[in-house]
């Protein structure tokens, strides 16, 4: 077995190093390793995009990362280091302080994820308490100026209003720019347009492109669209059942994909496909049940090029270019997959 | 909103008028003329033809009831039977007193209700929620008058902490205010644990909600996310409970101001009952009902004023 | 009756038309303390009611002045009143009317309730508008003084006092029957059994009422603490069932006039009371907690 290769750029300065991460949730059918050995980095200034299926894994590492994950989840290994500083080990309040501030979220669904009953502009005011300084007037003059930047017309009379009274698309705005409110090193965007219709998803995109620039912080943007994360990441990781199945610069992983899955994924986007076909492809059989990890490979079962060794040994990582990783046996040996 | 406040009041009034026909047809159902129901046996022919005439009972059926209405309308709800004075000037002497008791005896179960129920909800499972829960379900059940006097029992004449009988002293805040511990307490104690019962279950499933997780995530200190963003929630279901509860705790009342000899609107309806004082009798029940009408739409329009999300289906 | 127990009801139905439901329930009762507390205290309050002449130590109603005021002793365990009356025996003689009056009075509102709701259910619009403002009235009016009113407008007794207990449980029946009655007015299976020629009568008595039976007599006994409670206490107020009847409400108010040189009267007199609405409530609490997993997932 090769030597464990380091995620992409370990040395330079780093906002987020995700280093083997394993997370394991109690259910009543038994232990399920959610995430195992999950190795991310996100460099400063950079916009790196998470991407995977329904139940890979992505939601549970980004809640990992904000150490906001459910009662039955426990991180069982790794390390997870913002910042230069360990997150795992860090007290409860310290990390309270941290969240919000410099490290931030935006949620999946706009419906349910802001509070019903305090007005946006109270809330909005709310994450400023760290600022003891500030007058509660320029905490509001703060949050409106934060909502027109996000594209939310009249923001001094908006503040006043709650979140059942604007649309899912001006809620996700609303949510990001409490996100961004506080100037975080690192927002951790949680499949932000998932939930909004293709225009409005192409206005938020287009939104955080330019914050990106404004703001220089960082994000870790998650989705399950390839599209999304190709106009916008500069780094992309793809997350299989759990697995960091393949990483590296935006290019090399859409132009030469290593790993099979990758070049499955990419085959299977319908917006990729030039030419007219009877049928969309897939990508045969299913996600593995969690619950029973086959040995070898994770991937081995749906595999097109599955041989012997896929499905008795786990493949270790190997380099496939510049930054450019993926976990494959086919890649041994610096063979060409 | 407008619309829906005239027309939660409309139904209110209908209510009142529609008990003011029960009991009116009560009174007339009965064998006998009203008046000899009032004056009971020992009335004399002459006595009841008076009491007739003067109720009005020589008239048509639907003329004796909308005069009432309209009297009642105007606050007239007749004479006392006994004292000759107006019906409607002892109501007003006696509601504000039972409103001072149930006001208190609920005011204490919602203090005390609210952290607990909170608590429970934060500490699932532990033995203080475990107990609550026990407690609860046993102080609800327990007939508030048993409590009282019980109460009385323990504090007042084997302790000697509290005075046994009476309101206090006029003038005299303190003197009310320890005259007050025992009723309010016997009157509240099965809305301690409904209450707390009630809190805790909004409070797990607002607790369990997405945007709790967003606050979390936004770095608000956990206290002010259970207090101000959760339990502001959690606590609606509360208040329409409460506009509910008035009719409950008006029947706890009557207990507590008989027990603890009391002067209030129980009292008085107890002891006008007792000599068959009717009209006393009459106007005290309409006046309870009309209040129990009316608390309805009032904790409906609170609860709207405090969720937004209720003023916005208007 | 509260909505939640209304909720319960409509869950209650598809379970409890499941063969083996009342076997199922008692099993699993067994795992739960409170319950079998609960379901011990409601065995032990029946079966004084129902041997009451038997156990009683000594005749209820026998005045024996020379023993007035006697404290519990070996000879009388909850000692005499102020009429030298065995307090025990009183107390025991007590559980017959409890009960009695409880059991009675749920049934006929029952009864009265089915009747009704099934004519707000089925009947036409402004007959079901017109029952639901009486129902609603008569929620209006706090129940003791609903209570007292009839008593003044009838006199003390015990017919009185079962009308009064009838009166406030019928609204919440016939508010039961009269949903169930709706939801299944309208179901296909109700449409297609009258498509084949039944009357709607004939539909409510074989279909729906062999379904709803059970979960409303289970319903239905949760209510008989409160009704208990209502009898004892409109009896201590002198409203209630007239003496010599021994109801436990009697006793309380005997008692309470010699509260401070005979409190074991009033002791007494409370004691049965919060047995048997503790076993009724911990033994109801039981059962709804099995029979509505919706509630049972907040618990």
């Amino acid at each position: 077995m090769a030597a464990a290769v380091q995620p992409v750029l370990e040395t330079t300065a780093n906002v987020l190093e995700v280093r083997d991460l394993s997370v394991q949730f109690r259910t009543p059918k038994g232990p399920v390793m959610a995430l195992r050995k999950v190795s991310v980095a996100v460099p400063r200034g950079s916009i790196v995009g998470l991407v995977g299926e329904s139940g890979s894994g992505k939601s549970t590492l980004a809640l990992a990362v904000m150490r906001l994950m459910p009662a039955n989840a426990t991180i069982t290994e790794g390390s997870l280091r913002f910042a230069g500083r360990e997150l795992l080990t860090l007290p409860a309040l310290e990390m309270q302080r941290l969240r919000g501030d410099r490290l931030s979220m935006v949620f999946q669904d706009p419906m349910t994820s802001l509070n019903p009953v305090r007005s946006v502009g109270m809330q909005m005011v709310d994450i400023q308490y760290r600022d003891r300084q500030m007058s509660q007037a320029d905490k509001r003059r703060r949050a409106a100026d934060m909502l027109r930047r996000v594209g939310i017309p009249d923001s001094e009379h908006q503040l006043d209003r709650h979140p059942h009274q604007f649309s899912g698309g001006m809620r996700q705005r609303i949510a990001i720019a409490m996100g961004i409110l506080e100037k975080p090193e690192l927002l951790i965007a949680d499949e932000p347009t998932t939930a909004l219709d293709v225009t409005l998803e192409a206005q938020i995109v287009q939104l955080l492109r330019d914050l990106r620039r404004e703001l220089n912080g960082s994000i870790l943007f998650i989705s399950h669209n390839l599209g999304i994360i190709a106009e916008l990441c500069d780094y992309v990781v793809v997350l299989y059942a759990g697995e960091v199945v393949e990483q590296g610069p935006i290019e090399d992983i859409f132009h030469s994909p290593r790993h099979p899955y990758t070049r499955a994924l990419l085959e299977c986007d319908p917006a990729r496909i030039e030419e007219v076909c009877r049928e969309l492809p897939t990508i045969s059989g299913d996600v593995p049940n969690l619950l029973r990890i086959p040995s070898g490979c994770v991937f081995a079962p749906r595999c097109p090029q599955a041989v012997d060794v896929c499905r008795q040994e786990r493949p270790a990582d190997h380099e496939a270019g510049a930054g450019h990783i993926a976990r494959c046996h086919l890649l041994r040996g610096g063979a060409n997959g | 909103m407008l619309t829906y406040t005239l027309q939660r009041i409309a139904l209110a009034i209908l209510i009142c008028l529609t008990s003011m026909g029960l009991l009116f047809t009560a009174l007339h159902a009965i064998p006998g003329d009203p008046a000899s129901i009032m004056l009971g046996s020992r009335a004399t022919p002459e006595m009841r033809q008076r009491l007739n005439h003067e109720l009005g009972l020589d008239k048509p059926i639907l003329i004796q009831f909308a005069t009432q209405v309209a009297n009642i309308a105007q606050g007239d709800f007749g004479t006392d039977i006994f004292s000759k004075r107006s019906v409607g000037t002892e109501i007003m002497e006696s509601l504000p007193k039972t409103l001072i008791l149930i006001g208190t005896g609920l005011g204490w179960a919602v203090l005390i209700a609210i952290p607990l129920g909170c608590y429970s909800a934060l500490k699932r499972g532990t033995w203080i929620d475990r107990l609550t829960g026990i407690l609860s379900v046993g102080t609800i059940s327990i007939p508030s008058f048993v409590v009282a006097i019980y109460a009385l029992l323990l504090f007042s004449v084997q302790l000697g902490l509290f005075p046994v009988i009476g309101a206090g002293d006029d003038g005299d805040i303190r003197d009310q205010l320890w005259h007050l511990v025992l009723p309010s307490f016997a009157v509240g104690l099965g809305w301690v644990g409904y209450l707390a019962r009630i809190v805790r279950a909004s409070m797990l499933e607002v607790m369990n909600e997405n945007h709790i997780r967003t606050a979390r995530a936004f770095g608000l200190p956990e206290g002010k996310i259970v207090l101000h963003y959760a339990l502001r929630i959690a606590i609606l279901p509360t208040v329409t409970l409460l506009g509910l509860a008035i009719g409950g705790l008006l029947s706890s009342a009557v207990f507590a101001e008989n027990i603890f000899a009391r002067p209030g609107i129980g009292k008085l309806i107890v002891d006008a009952a007792d000599v068959r004082n009717y009209p006393v009798v009459q106007g005290a029940v309409l006046s309870t009902v009309a209040l129990f009408a009316f608390a309805m739409p009032v904790s409906d329009l609170i609860v709207a004023w405090l969720d937004p999300r209720v003023r916005a289906n208007f | 009756m509260s909505a939640q127990t209304s909720e319960a009801i409509v869950a209650i139905t598809a379970e409890a038309a499941t063969p083996g439901f009342a076997a199922g329930l008692l099993r699993r009762l067994r795992s739960d303390p409170l319950g079998l507390l609960g379901l011990s205290l409601v065995l032990l309050v029946v079966f004084c009611a129902l041997t009451a002449p038997w156990i009683e130590p000594y005749n209820p109603f026998k005045i024996r002045v020379l023993e007035r005021f006697s404290p519990p002793s070996l000879v009388h365990v909850f000692g005499t009143d102020n009429l030298g009356r065995d307090v025990f025996s009183r107390v025991i003689a007590g559980s017959q009317i409890a009960l009695g009056v409880g059991v009675s009075s749920i049934a006929i509102a029952l009864v009265l309730g089915l009747i009704l709701g099934l004519c707000a259910g089925y009947g036409p619009r402004w007959l079901d508008n017109f029952l639901l403002l009486i129902f609603d009235s008569l929620y209006s009016f706090p129940t003791v003084m609903l209570g007292l009113t009839v008593v003044t407008l009838f006199g003390p007794s015990l017919e009185t006092l079962m009308s009064v207990v009838i009166t406030i449980q019928t609204p919440g029946y016939a508010r039961l029957i009269r949903t169930a009655t709706l939801a299944t007015k309208h179901s296909e299976y109700i449409l297609a059994i009258r498509s084949l020629g039944s009357s709607p009568w004939r539909v409510l008595l074989i279909h729906i009422l062999p379904n709803i039976i059970g979960p409303i007599l289970i319903i239905a006994s949760m209510d008989i603490p409160s009704v208990i409670t209502l009898e004892a206490g409109l009896t201590y107020l002198g409203m209630g069932i007239p003496p010599p009847a021994a109801s436990w409400g009697r006793i309380l108010q005997d008692g309470f006039d010699s509260i401070r040189d005979a409190p074991w009267i009033v002791i007494a007199g409370g004691i049965p009371l919060i047995l048997t609405t503790l076993g009724f409530t911990f033994l109801g609490e039981a059962l709804r907690d099995l029979l509505d997993p919706k509630l049972r997932r907040v618990v």
